[in-house]
């Protein structure tokens, strides 16, 4: 069958178009303090303590933050080649024998290309193997392959697995440590390279399995997870001009989910609750929040912020986080017309 | 079994394998026995000669591993390890049945002596390089065996494994490859070749055998030269198997992947495998 093309606008000289970001943009704006390598420095702080810490890639070392943690442990670091079948099977063998092994790829290819097994060799023995991906949902504007918008619904089916989105710098190297000492299957998307740091303006700390209240708010509640955290906290200070006052809950372990604090914080009544996540809107924290929500009998006004269940374009990161709706404007401009 | 010498011993092994196999796949009434009859020969020397375990201790930590990367030749692993004395005898009545320890494919967490979780084949390969890289971090001196099939060389990670326990010079990997040339949709041959098997492994630069997987002399021969072999590279012995081998009306059969026995036919086969036997 003949593949239809798609037809694209004729470029007009006359406008500044935006190039596609390399693939491993940072995802901080300009002026937002940032973080160097987050994970990779909190690894090797968490290793110091923990002799058994090994460090797994599949060839992506670099573009994952673990090349700071091969400098300086370079006995303790396995460069497996371009084989994420490989290295997560590798990874449960390394784990079988006592090591706890922290293995780092693209999050599309550890949920699609090696999830078998994740899922056998990992999961179902419930080795105690991290799972650290960089490139979640959508931050790259590389194209489809290179974009996880579906890593969060595949790993919510697998039993065993803890999954982790965090928000900025400051979850990631809190996270670090407990999910090492966590006995089971971690999952982690991770943000890379200068990350921003937002969450050190709260009074906040990572708890693994607990969601945290950043701020209360009268009219919104947000639900949110990873970087969407600090799109909505943003978002929530520009509300504030309309008179819009929001809460946000911040979700930063998708499973166990925290139903406890989802449901108390849902259950307060007269807010619109919305749900936003840097993932597609089928099978992540949103469909989960509902469920969650329905079983415990609560039923706000309930909207989903997430990418369309659609195979997204390539270009730049900022044009299209406006085009699929998870930009703050976005964010603001969806949550105003739905009030 | 006048040909035998000096494995005598093993030969009795190998029968008492094939007979307790026999008899679990008669509880359940199916079972891969064409599979536990060709590797039997290969396990009982993998347990009683080449293998440094200690049978009260599955877990001890300097024993050699065994990964059952085909979780459907579980009933051959279970018959060994009934005659190992790492399960109990008893337990080969339960046999696949409801909250039994010896389901049908091998699972790490029901059985004592069932280093991992099988069945998805081509992941024993991969996790053996993991696990024998683990031993080196250990300095632990310990084998790990991985045993694997034919039809399971159509599986990419095997080769992604191939590569890498070359790359790390796993001198402590020794797969264990049975080519019975049958596979879930015929002669693995057909289905997808990967002779020249011999050249492949060595291309991939592994210390390679080929022996007759059914003349325990050639097997003790060959786990011998793969476990003294003195280079950094890992080990293959390729074993060429007969599916049913002791049983002749099963030789015979037409070669299936779930070879069919009939009910009537388990005391038969087994009544075949004693007089084979004591021939």
């Amino acid at each position: 069958m003949t593949i239809t093309k798609r037809s694209f606008p004729k470029a007009d000289p006359s406008q500044t178009r935006l190039k596609t970001s390399a693939m491993i943009a940072s995802i901080a704006g300009a002026d937002q303090a940032t973080k160097p390598a987050p994970f990779g420095h909190a690894l090797v702080e968490a290793a110091k303590t923990r002799p058994n810490i090994v460090g797994l890639t599949a060839d992506l070392s670099k573009y994952t933050d673990l090349h700071i943690f091969a400098q300086a442990h370079p006995d303790r670091f396995y460069q497996m080649g371009m084989a994420e079948q490989l290295l997560m099977a590798a990874s449960a063998g390394m784990a079988r024998e006592g090591f706890i092994p922290f293995a780092t790829t693209y999050a599309v290819f550890a949920a699609r290309r090696a999830y078998d097994f994740i899922c056998m060799a990992i999961a179902e023995e419930n080795l105690p193997v991290k799972i650290i991906c960089a490139l979640p949902g959508l931050t790259t504007g590389y194209g489809p392959s290179h974009q996880a918008t579906e890593d969060l619904a595949i790993f919510r089916g697998l039993p065993n697995m803890t999954i982790i989105d965090p928000c900025d710098a400051l979850d990631i190297e809190q996270a670090v440590p407990q999910i090492a000492d966590h006995p089971g299957p971690v999952y982690m998307r991770l943000l890379r390279g200068n990350v921003p740091l937002v969450l050190n303006e709260y009074d906040y700390k990572f708890q693994l399995g607990k969601a945290a209240l950043l701020r209360d708010g009268r009219d919104v509640l947000f639900i949110s997870t990873g970087l969407m955290t600090m799109r909505v906290l943003e978002s929530a200070k520009e509300l504030r001009a309309d008179n819009i006052d929001c809460a946000v809950l911040h979700v930063p372990t998708i499973k166990p989910l925290d139903v406890d604090a989802i449901v108390a914080a849902a259950s307060k009544p007269g807010r619109l609750v919305v749900v936003a996540e840097n993932h597609t809107i089928v099978g992540g924290l949103g469909e989960a929040t509902a469920a969650v929500l329905m079983r415990a009998g609560v039923h706000p006004a309930f909207r989903q912020i997430g990418l369309p269940d659609a195979f997204l374009d390539a270009g730049a990161l900022p044009t299209l986080h406006d085009r699929y709706g998870i930009s703050t404007s976005e964010i603001s401009r969806q949550v105003r017309s739905w009030l | 079994m006048s040909t035998l010498g000096h494995n005598q011993g093993l030969a009795e092994k190998a029968y008492r394998i094939r007979r307790t196999a026999l008899q679990m796949g008669q509880v359940q009434g199916q079972g891969y026995i064409a599979q536990a009859l060709d590797i039997a020969d290969v396990l009982a020397v993998a347990y009683f000669h080449a293998m440094n375990i200690r049978p009260a201790e599955p877990e001890w930590e300097g024993r050699d591993r065994l990964y059952l990367s085909i979780g459907h030749y579980a009933i051959a692993l279970y018959a060994a390890l009934v005659e190992v004395g790492v399960i109990d005898r008893d337990e080969v009545m339960n046999y696949g049945g409801d909250d039994s320890p010896l389901p049908m494919s091998g699972m790490a967490s029901y059985t004592p002596g069932m280093e991992i979780t099988g069945g998805s084949l081509g992941q024993g390969l991969p996790i053996a390089v993991g696990g024998c890289l683990g031993l080196k971090r250990k300095n632990n001196p310990a084998f790990i065996y991985n045993l694997m099939s034919d039809g399971e060389l159509g599986e990419g990670s095997t080769w992604e494994a191939a590569m890498s326990a070359a790359h790390w010079q796993l001198d402590n990997l020794i797969a264990i490859v049975d080519v019975n040339d049958q596979q879930a949709d015929g002669p693995s041959s057909r289905v997808l070749s990967a002779e020249p098997l011999h050249d492949k492994f060595r291309a991939f630069g592994w210390h390679t055998q080929r022996v007759n997987g059914n003349d325990l002399d050639a097997v003790v021969a060959a786990f011998d030269a793969a476990r003294n072999h003195t280079g950094k590279q890992p080990r293959v012995i390729i074993c060429d198997t007969l599916m049913g081998k002791g049983v002749s009306f099963l030789e015979s059969r037409d070669k299936n992947h779930f070879i069919r026995v009939d009910e009537d036919e388990w005391d038969k086969a087994i009544a075949a495998l004693d007089a084979e036997f004591a021939a």
